[in-house]
């Protein structure tokens, strides 16, 4: 598992109140851990924060909502930890 | 204020958007029906509505600072102290300054400032998005040339 999943899994643990140990890299964050849109909105706000980037919600909602990918596609663990790896490689 | 059209904030004397600064003025009215209840012989400034204030306050800025076809929608709030008394007549500065901008949101500190003295501070989340209805976009741009922010189309 990489760091990354790693800490967002800490993030989340923390930020919603979920057993860590529930959190693995298949878990969907909504429809798995039960994360709703005020949690999501926290727990966007730490990993901005602690990887200093800007994650897209509002692009990737778009989407999702337009058909264009799914949400396991941003919100499946392993796949949210990659997107933020992108993220961070971009940035640096 | 105008408690009862839950306007809190009377007037916008500074804003930065760029910055992420705003500074509004509020005068506690010195008559409310809110002040029968709260409390009776001893009329105080609700909390939930200082809240409120510093949320309006921060929502102006980050409205101009998406040229309004955004609304601001407060979603959060964090380590809210109301630290003095607040009673009818009162005059207060409110100040609010964006400490974060994500995708669909923002992070504000505000605080509410009489006679200099911090009196309520908080941190304010907003989810922000699209104006939902264009009804709403128009009564917000008339409300905010209303409280002195001219620089709008």
């Amino acid at each position: 598992m990489s760091d990354t999943f790693d800490a967002i899994a800490d993030i989340i643990a923390e930020t919603c109140n979920i057993d860590r140990d529930t959190i693995t890299p298949e878990s969907h964050s909504i429809d798995d851990l039960g994360i709703d849109s005020l949690d999501f909105l926290d727990v966007t706000f730490a990993i901005d924060k602690k990887f200093g980037i800007k994650m897209p919600v509002e692009a990737w909602m778009k989407e999702v909502n337009e058909g264009r990918a799914s949400t396991e596609d941003y919100f499946i663990m392993a796949n949210l930890a990659a997107k933020i790896d992108e993220l961070r490689a971009a940035k640096a | 204020m105008r408690l009862e059209y839950f306007q809190l904030v009377d007037r916008i004397e500074t804003m930065d958007p760029q910055a992420g600064t705003v500074v509004c003025r509020a005068t506690v009215p010195t008559e409310s029906t809110v002040f029968e209840g709260h409390f009776p012989g001893h009329p105080l400034m609700p909390g939930v509505l200082l809240l409120e204030c510093m949320a309006q306050t921060g929502g102006h800025m980050i409205l101009a600072r998406n040229n309004y076809d955004k609304m601001a929608f407060l979603a959060q709030a964090d380590r809210a102290k109301f630290r003095s008394f607040i009673v009818p007549g009162d005059v207060l500065e409110v100040h609010s300054k964006l400490t974060h901008e994500g995708s669909g949101y923002a992070v504000c500190e505000a605080r509410i400032l009489k006679d200099g003295k911090t009196v309520a501070d908080a941190e304010i989340r907003y989810r922000v998005v699209p104006f939902p209805s264009p009804e709403l976009r128009e009564k917000m741009l008339e409300f905010v040339r209303s409280v002195g922010h001219t620089g709008i189309a």
